[in-house]
Formats: C-alpha cells, structure tokens, sequence
C-alpha cells in the first residue's frame, strides 16, 4: 500500500482533534452556547450539564473525583497555577522577605515548569534544581536527598515530552505525604497514555492538556487534590470566581466538552493503543539502529513512553536531517530549528554531548500512525543519515581514526 | 522550512562534495590548501579544499559540512565559486554576497560567515604550504 504524505510523527508537540471529539464539540458552538455562570435560565443550565459531565470524564480517567478538576486553557497555565499558587499558599514568609519557602524541580522539566520555578526564586523561594542521570529518571532517592526541613512543593513531571522516560511519580508523590510537602505533577504526556490513579499514585497536583491526548487547543485542567490532604492554592487570574474560585473567567464550554470526550475516548482506548504504538516504536528503533551504525537512542531504555523516541545520529547535524526526511513531520533537539544557538537543553542536561545533541530527532507516534509510515520513515531516515555522511567530515576524521574530542576547533 | 529555492537546490544537489585525499594525505600535499572551520558543538564544521595549479590558480575546490541546510549551501556555493579564481579573487568573496545569492535568512547569516572563513583558511594554508607571505602577514609586519 503506498503512503499518504506528509506523514506526521510530531505526536508529542500536538495531535489531531479525534474527529468524534470535534463531533462532540458541535452542539456547544451551535445548541447549547449558553454561559454557564447563567444560573437563571436554560441556557446557562444546559451550559453547566455539558460541564459536569466533561468534569466527571477528566476526573474518571485520572482516578480524582469531579469536585477536584479546574479547568484551565492548558497545561501551561496548569503549571502556573499549581507552582505559583501552591507557593503562595504556603510559604512560610510574606512577599518581599527571603527564605519564604524550598522548592525541588529538575533541569529536564518542560519551560513551563522551570520558568515559574525560576519566577519565584526571584521572589524570595529557594530552588532545587536536580540534574537527571544519564538515563533521564528522577528517582524518589534524589527527590529524599534533596529535601529540607522548608521544603513546601515539590514539581516533577511524571514523563519527559523530549525523551519520553518516566519518572518515580508515586514514589516520589509518597515521600512527599510522608513530609507533608506538596506535590505537583506535569502529566502533559502521561495522562490519556498511561493508566493514572492520583490517589494510588499519591498525586496532590497535577496537570493536563486536551491537545496531547486528540482533544481541541486551548483547554487543559488542573487536578487539586480535596482531601488527605486538602491543598489549597492561590489563584492567579482573578475575576467572576469560577472553577472555586481557582481560576476566573467564563469556561470554554467546547473546548472543555472536547477535553471530557477526549478523556472518554482515551479511558477506553489507551491500553490497545499503547500496546499497538510500543510495537511500532519498537519497530521504528530496531529498522534505524539495525541499520546505521553511531546511533543511540536517549533515555532509560525501559522506563520510557511506548510512542516516542529521541535518538541520536552522530556525525550528522538535526536541521539538515530534517530536511533530508522533509515529508516526514518529526522534531529536533538541534539549535538551528529554533532562534536560539543552543541545543536541547533536555539532552545537555542527560549528558548528551553538544555534538549529539545537535544531531537528535524525536519521533512521536499517534492514533492514526500506521505500519507503512513506520516502515517508510526507517527507510527514509536511514537514507537521509547515510547521505549526510557522505558529507560530514566529522565522519571521514572518525573513520580515519581522529578523536573528534580531541581536534581544536574554532568556535565561532 | 522557508528556505528557498537555491538552497534547497544546494542542499538536494551539493557541488564538488569530496575531499582530495585521507586528512593525512591533504596535510602533506602542496597542491592543495585546506580550511577546516567551525565546531561540532556549535552545529557546524565546515571543510573547504581548494587545489591550486603552478599559475596559482584554483583549479578545482572540494567541500564536507556538518551542519544545516543553509551551512552545506553555503559551503557548495563556494565550491563553485572558486573554481578558476586566482587566490587574491577567492579572497575577495564576501559573506554578503553569500547570503544575496542563497537569499540566506538573517538567524543563518552565520553560515555565510563559516564560508568565508573556510575559503580564507583554506588560502593561507595553500600559502603557508607553498611559503607565500599571505596578506595578514604583510600587513603585521
């Protein structure tokens, strides 16, 4: 069978809204466009029906109950809100003095973790920024050896949307209860993957995005756990008192219907899926690496997400394998994709030499990738790095035996 | 990518990709000037060799690159560029004009720059190879 071009392997920055989710959508753009702040008439009641009913879908696929759902406009402001308000509820000083409270995060967490994280250390909290190990995992033993006595969040995402690998979440979400520490999790890769349970799996905080898991744009949610133990926030946007007081602001009744039937859809058909997508990375890896040799594939080997893999192709450079493999949508670590001259600072904090850095694709698969496109990226991709090597010098100087780490090069 | 059309021309059809021998061999041949630029941590390494005639003219010119589409088109570009210059006009190419002829966006303006300086050291190796005071040289002494 020949494939449709482009093919799209970029699931990890965003997937394609399930055509039944956009089914779903409909009626609350052209019935039911009632506010559902509106407590006086119809419309606003049938509003709130579709509301609850996308609460109780987010709250069923990750274990919580409804009451403990804020929705939000995605994982970004997810973050925001549990790490800022989290801090502000419970630091142990007022604003403008120092030493108001630690936090513990890690070098290879999302921007939208780390910078609000930096925010406050501009604000007068201490921050623990862990260095992953080579393999990628946040163990519970690191998060230990890094507590304090004022320890009051600790954030760690529960899989990495680089490299895919997971870290210790329940272990590191016990340890946290035992200390009576908040814990924040980003699960923007996770949920809608991987079975969730927030109480088994000790989760105080945790956020998640509706375009990750084939929902719309624009619409995320933020777990707050209600009881054992109850933890309250302080809101950052401020207004009508919406989603108990947390989050202001008239809800995005279809993006949200769209998020509760994406959650549906995922809840019944994640653990076929997955099954399905981890024999076609496992695939895609052993067609790639069987057949080049100076590859490595980043992160744990195990503890790693079944649809996505990073690796790493030596003595070729990202950009231009990107558009080597033009018709095949993928996402590089390289600098020269973006405005900025450094490589992925997620690789860099794994260890991963600026020179493989630079030279790292990811390749994230989704509900609709299929054993053709699998088997028609191996080949592309093999082709690509091999024509690139004819090219690099980098490869000639490693054959003819010069150490690279060796060489003095001109930086420029 | 927005690139356009001559780079990706470039890219898809590098010119005079190769190299005139082992990196020994072009170390010791007097023939050929080499200029090895950039840095495998920065995305680039450029390779430019250049084999220069008993008239002192290039003759042929020969490229590697490590780097991104708008680095390997630069490089290409001045490949052709040089074949049949004498030395003193292979030193007159300019980054600038690189980037007017590839249409170079402004973030990959400094692949131009990586080329020019590939073409420079490549002549002054030629040079010092052959014993000719280069231009930098005189202007030091």
């Amino acid at each position: 069978m020949a494939v449709k071009l482009p093919i799209y392997l970029d699931n990890a920055a965003t997937t394609r809204t399930d055509p039944r989710v956009v089914e779903a959508m409909l009626p609350a753009f052209n019935d039911t466009y009632g506010n559902p702040g509106s407590r006086n008439h119809r419309f606003g009641w049938e509003s709130e029906e579709l509301v609850d009913t996308a609460r109780r879908q987010v709250a069923d696929l990750i274990g919580a109950d409804r009451k403990e759902i804020i929705f939000t406009s995605g994982a970004t402001e997810s973050n925001n809100l549990a790490i800022k308000g989290a801090a502000s509820m419970y630091a142990t000083k007022p604003a403008g003095e120092k030493n108001r409270g630690h936090i513990i995060t890690a070098a290879h967490e999302h921007k939208a973790v780390l910078d609000p994280v930096k925010r406050l250390a501009k604000d007068g909290f201490d921050i623990t920024i862990l260095e992953p190990p080579a393999d990628g995992v946040i163990t519970a033993q690191m998060v230990k050896d890094a507590m304090r006595d004022d320890t009051i969040l600790v954030t760690i995402m529960w899989a990495n949307n680089e490299i895919g690998t997971i870290n210790e979440v329940p272990d590191i979400g016990a340890l946290c209860h035992e200390r009576g520490v908040v814990f924040h999790t980003d699960a923007t890769q996770w949920v809608g993957k991987m079975p969730t349970d927030v109480n088994k799996d000790n989760v105080d905080l945790l956020s998640l995005s509706g375009h990750k898991m084939y929902g719309p744009k624009g619409v995320g949610a933020l777990y707050v756990r209600r009881r054992r133990p109850r933890v309250r926030l302080t809101a950052i946007i401020e207004g009508g008192g919406q989603e108990r007081g947390m989050r202001s602001g008239t809800l995005n009744v279809p993006g949200i219907v769209g998020l509760g039937k994406a959650c549906e859809l995922c809840a019944l058909e994640m653990d076929a899926e997955r099954e399905r997508l981890y024999k076609l990375r496992v695939k895609l890896e052993q067609g790639i690496t069987g057949q080049l040799d100076h590859v490595q594939i980043n992160g744990h080997a195990e503890k790693r997400l079944a649809h996505l893999t990073n690796i790493s192709y030596g003595f070729v450079e990202g950009e231009s394998m990107m558009m080597a493999v033009k018709d095949i949508a993928v996402s590089s670590g390289s600098a020269c994709t973006s405005a900025s001259l450094e490589p992925s600072y997620v690789l860099k904090s794994l260890g991963v030499g600026d020179d493989l850095a630079h030279s790292s694709l990811r390749m994230s698969l989704g509900r609709w990738s299929t054993d053709e496109e699998v088997d028609y990226t191996i080949g592309k991709v093999v082709e690509a790095v091999k024509k690139l090597r004819e090219l690099s010098p980098l490869y000639d100087m490693h054959n003819e035996g010069i150490d690279l780490s060796k060489v003095e090069w001109q930086a420029h | 990518m927005a690139y356009g059309k001559k780079i990706i021309d470039h890219y898809e059809n590098p010119r005079n990709v190769g190299s005139f021998g082992t990196q020994q061999e072009i170390k010791e041949r007097k023939d050929v000037g080499v200029g090895l630029v950039g840095a495998p941590e920065c995305g680039d390494v450029m390779q430019l060799q250049i084999k220069v005639d008993d008239q002192g003219n290039i003759e042929d010119a020969k490229f590697k690159c490590f780097g991104c589409g708008s680095a390997i088109a630069s490089s290409s570009l001045a490949t052709e560029w040089l074949k049949g210059k004498t030395l003193d006009e292979g030193l007159g190419i300019k980054n600038t004009q690189i980037v007017e002829e590839l249409s170079l966006p402004p973030v990959k303006i400094h692949c131009s720059v990586l080329a020019e300086d590939a073409i420079r050291a490549a002549i002054s190796d030629y040079k010092q190879k052959n014993g000719i005071q280069t231009a930098d040289e005189a202007h030091t002494h």
